[in-house]
């Protein structure tokens, strides 16, 4: 994103795109990533639930991916699974 | 114009009146002598339901301007008050309060800040936030602050900046004075209806407010903000002119009296003008060339207006009823020095600290004030650049 | 009603991914599941801190809701004036909108230390409001300095370990209980990792007419040297010892909302933390017990109020 200069600042300390931070790409943090066994998930949701960085994709009520642009890689998902169901993955071997 | 109807107000009752008349849709407070009467009489409004009014009573003047500040950032219009070591405490909130471009009034009854604790009048409290980014009035009497309650309301909305209007403690505060209030209408219309530029209540419209602005934004914030304090000079007189139409009182940046053909004049802020403009009458009668400005806008300084103003004199004798410890002679001092570098014949200023913790000022001290003035307009000689007068050696 | 994540999770999230917490963060955990407990529209009111600063780095902003930070020790003051201005526009009529909760969120430095009289003065006026603190038990954003929530024995860099002192010399201050005796109308202690725990009390909360207070534990990789991807899973050790029982005061009433099946030795909570390795050398033995000691007494007498009102 490219800054204002001062002539264009609103009025005020504000920042009025409210969830702009969805632009800005925190993926690049991860050296693990987390890798999904659809077979084994159960849809539990717990991942979902226990991100820190809003990353688990879900629809419908069911766990589709994770937002790779967003996901840190902390591995807080592959813990809290119940079934095993989630994979840190080193990005280096991908 | 409406028939004179003159009323005995003392200074913090015409402040309340005037809040009253306002009725602002928030007032956060705390007490504080000597502006605790406001507060208390602002309360009886409330509890009569005399104001709209939510009245917050904070647990301290931190916490007064930290909810003054959420109030103004969800749409409201907003007022406090404090004195000294209250406006101390708010500093961190003053701050944050101009940068956010909230337009917040604040009454600061001026009152020495410790140490030692004292609870009179002298300027350090108001002078202490001078860089703040608050417009600042500064009154001579009850009747000032009242007046220059209602039209900070205007100017504060019209340009989004806080503005705190000065009085002094005790001397103004708590004398009682002639005053003539405006009708309620009359208060309301000039006021108008407040409209917010956004509202942390429009919840279809969500917004972040005070991010954190590191090296690559921080500067353009405060660059844009700086900017703003040119439309103050043209808000305060047009503030000023709407105010003029409907009780025939005119007020400008500052006020001069016998100025314009002085040779000597001395700068002042608030009550002691009242004393000061005595002492002039008096020295005229005897054929000296003396006169007198009184600022009412210190804050932003209006520079050019004071430079035409000043600069046919030959001696200027500023009193400045603060000192900057360690700096170079009191804030006033400083800035009409500054004000004056450019002007091609410069006059000689000179510096008077007093009424430090609410000593008394008298005639006689100002008096010798111009005699001071008026050898150095003989002699061309400065023998005590930056003095302090009516202390004991 | 009981919380049910299928149905929580159709709903948008308020705080969106791309904010700069760190990795494993537990105080993200903590807002993404509150705002995911309430319905209404939300105002946030955020103390300076981690949360803060990560979440708002100009010129982005992770927040969906109306959010403002003013400074560090007044989150409490700032949204009892946006409540106030709410109370007073909502009775001249110049807002129809509908009902709103008011939120504060204020890390333990925020809460305990610099903002506890902000906070108190809050509480006592009884705004409409909804305290939360996400207590990670020191002052991260600065890097990890003690804060009266830093536990008995903790390391962080005020209170290192050296020749003579083995971390922080003294307990952790009991919010929870100031608060609750000082006579607010709901508080409650929860942990993320009890997420229906934690939004069942964010709901209870927004649902009172008045003041509340949830204290929320919310482990800090950085800060307690623990692996990013263990934050929940000490947090639930947390709460399984009883080193941080999950409990709620409502009207002056005690009531325990979790009580584990078998309460766990407090080291086991301790061990995997970093912060805490150097209280498993044999002289710093006692410092466990004296840890040991001071859970089992205040989950005693945690256990005796909530008796007195069963």
């Amino acid at each position: 994103m490219s800054l204002p200069g001062w002539k264009e600042m609103p009025e005020g300390i504000v920042i009025l795109d409210a969830g702009n931070a969805q632009e800005y790409e925190t993926g690049s943090w991860r050296t693990f990533r987390p890798v999904v066994d659809k077979g084994k998930c159960t849809n539990c949701l717990f991942c979902w639930i226990y991100c820190p960085d809003t990353s688990v994709m879900v629809k419908d009520g069911k766990m589709v991916d994770f937002d790779y642009a967003h996901c840190k890689g902390c591995g807080i998902c592959s813990k809290v699974c119940p079934v095993k169901a989630i994979n840190m993955v080193g990005e280096g071997s991908l | 114009m409406k028939t004179k109807n003159f009323i005995a107000l003392e200074g913090n009752q015409a402040v309340a009146l005037a809040m009253k008349q306002i009725d602002p849709d928030v007032v956060a407070a705390y007490p504080i002598t000597p502006q605790t009467e406001i507060v208390q009489v602002f309360s009886e409004y409330v509890a009569n339901g005399n104001v709209h009014t939510e009245f917050v009573t904070v647990e301290s003047e931190h916490s007064a301007l930290s909810a003054c500040i959420g109030s103004s950032a969800a749409g409201a219009r907003v007022m406090t008050a404090t004195s000294s070591q209250g406006l101390a405490l708010m500093w961190e909130m003053l701050y944050i309060a101009s940068g956010a471009r909230l337009p917040i009034v604040m009454t600061v009854v001026n009152r020495a800040l410790s140490s030692p604790i004292n609870i009179h009048c002298d300027h350090s409290d108001a002078m202490g936030a001078r860089d703040s980014g608050w417009i600042q009035l500064w009154s001579e009497t009850a009747q000032e602050a009242y007046d220059n309650l209602i039209q900070a309301i205007k100017i504060a909305e019209s340009i989004n900046l806080p503005v705190m209007v000065n009085m002094d403690g005790f001397i103004t505060s708590h004398a009682e004075e002639m005053l003539e209030p405006l009708e309620d209408e009359d208060v309301k219309k000039f006021i108008g209806e407040y409209k917010p530029i956004r509202s942390l209540l429009d919840v279809e419209h969500p917004f972040t407010v005070g991010p954190l602005a590191l090296q690559d934004s921080y500067f353009e914030f405060k660059r844009s903000q700086a900017e703003a304090y040119k439309k103050v000079v043209p808000a305060v007189r047009e503030a000023a002119e709407g105010f003029a139409k409907i009780t025939g009182r005119k007020y400008d940046l500052f006020e001069t009296y016998k100025l314009e053909d002085a040779e000597m004049g001395i700068i002042v802020l608030n009550s002691t003008a009242g004393t000061a403009k005595e002492v002039v009458d008096r020295l005229r009668e005897d054929g000296k060339k003396v006169g007198l400005l009184k600022p009412r806008l210190f804050r932003p300084l209006p520079v050019e207006d004071l430079k035409k103003t000043l600069s046919h004199l030959k001696v200027i004798g500023v009193m400045d009823r603060a000192d900057t410890f360690g700096g170079f002679g009191g804030p006033l001092f400083g800035d009409t020095r500054s004000v004056l570098y450019d002007v091609e014949h410069r006059p000689i200023i000179v510096d008077y600290i007093y009424g430090l913790g609410g000593r008394d000022v008298t005639m006689d001290q100002i008096y010798k004030v111009f005699e001071d003035l008026d050898f150095i307009n003989r002699t061309g000689r400065v023998e005590s650049l930056i003095s302090y007068i009516g202390i004991r050696e | 009603m009981p919380v049910n994540i299928k149905e929580l999770s159709g709903k948008e999230d308020r705080l969106t991914g791309g904010h700069r917490l760190c990795a494993g963060c537990g105080a993200s955990i903590a807002v993404r599941q509150i705002l995911l407990a309430i319905d209404k529209p939300v105002v946030v009111a955020n103390a300076t801190g981690c949360l803060e600063v990560a979440t708002t780095i100009y010129p982005y902003t992770a927040w969906k809701t109306p959010w403002i930070h003013s400074a560090f020790e007044n989150a409490a003051a700032t949204i009892s004036g946006v409540e106030a201005a709410y109370q007073s526009l909502k009775r001249q009529g110049k807002i129809t909108d509908d009902d709103i909760a008011f939120l504060a969120f204020g890390g333990d430095g925020g809460t305990y230390d610099i903002g506890f009289q902000s906070l108190s003065g809050a509480m006592e006026r009884n705004h409409n409001i909804l305290y939360i603190c996400y207590d990670n038990e020191a002052y991260m954003n600065t890097g990890i300095q003690r804060s009266s929530a830093t536990p008995l024995g903790a390391w962080t860099t005020t209170t290192p370990v050296g020749k003579v002192r083995p971390g922080k010399v003294g307990g952790k201050k009991d919010i929870v209980a100031s608060i609750a005796e000082q006579g607010a109308m709901y508080v409650a202690q929860a942990s993320i990792s009890n997420f229906r725990d934690l939004i069942e009390k964010v709901r209870k909360a927004v649902s009172i007419d008045g003041a509340t207070f949830i204290n929320v534990l919310s482990p800090c990789p950085r800060g307690w040297r623990t692996d990013t991807s263990d934050t929940v899973n000490i947090a639930r050790l947390a709460v399984d010892t009883c080193y941080w029982p999950l409990y709620e005061v409502e009207n002056g009433k005690w009531k325990i909302n979790y009580t584990p099946r078998q309460k766990l030795p407090v080291t086991e909570y301790l061990k995997p933390q970093g912060r805490f390795a150097h209280l498993f050398r044999p002289e710093n033995q006692h410092i466990l017990e004296e840890i040991q000691e001071w859970v089992d007494s205040k989950w005693d007498l945690l256990q005796k109020k909530a008796q007195l009102f069963q």
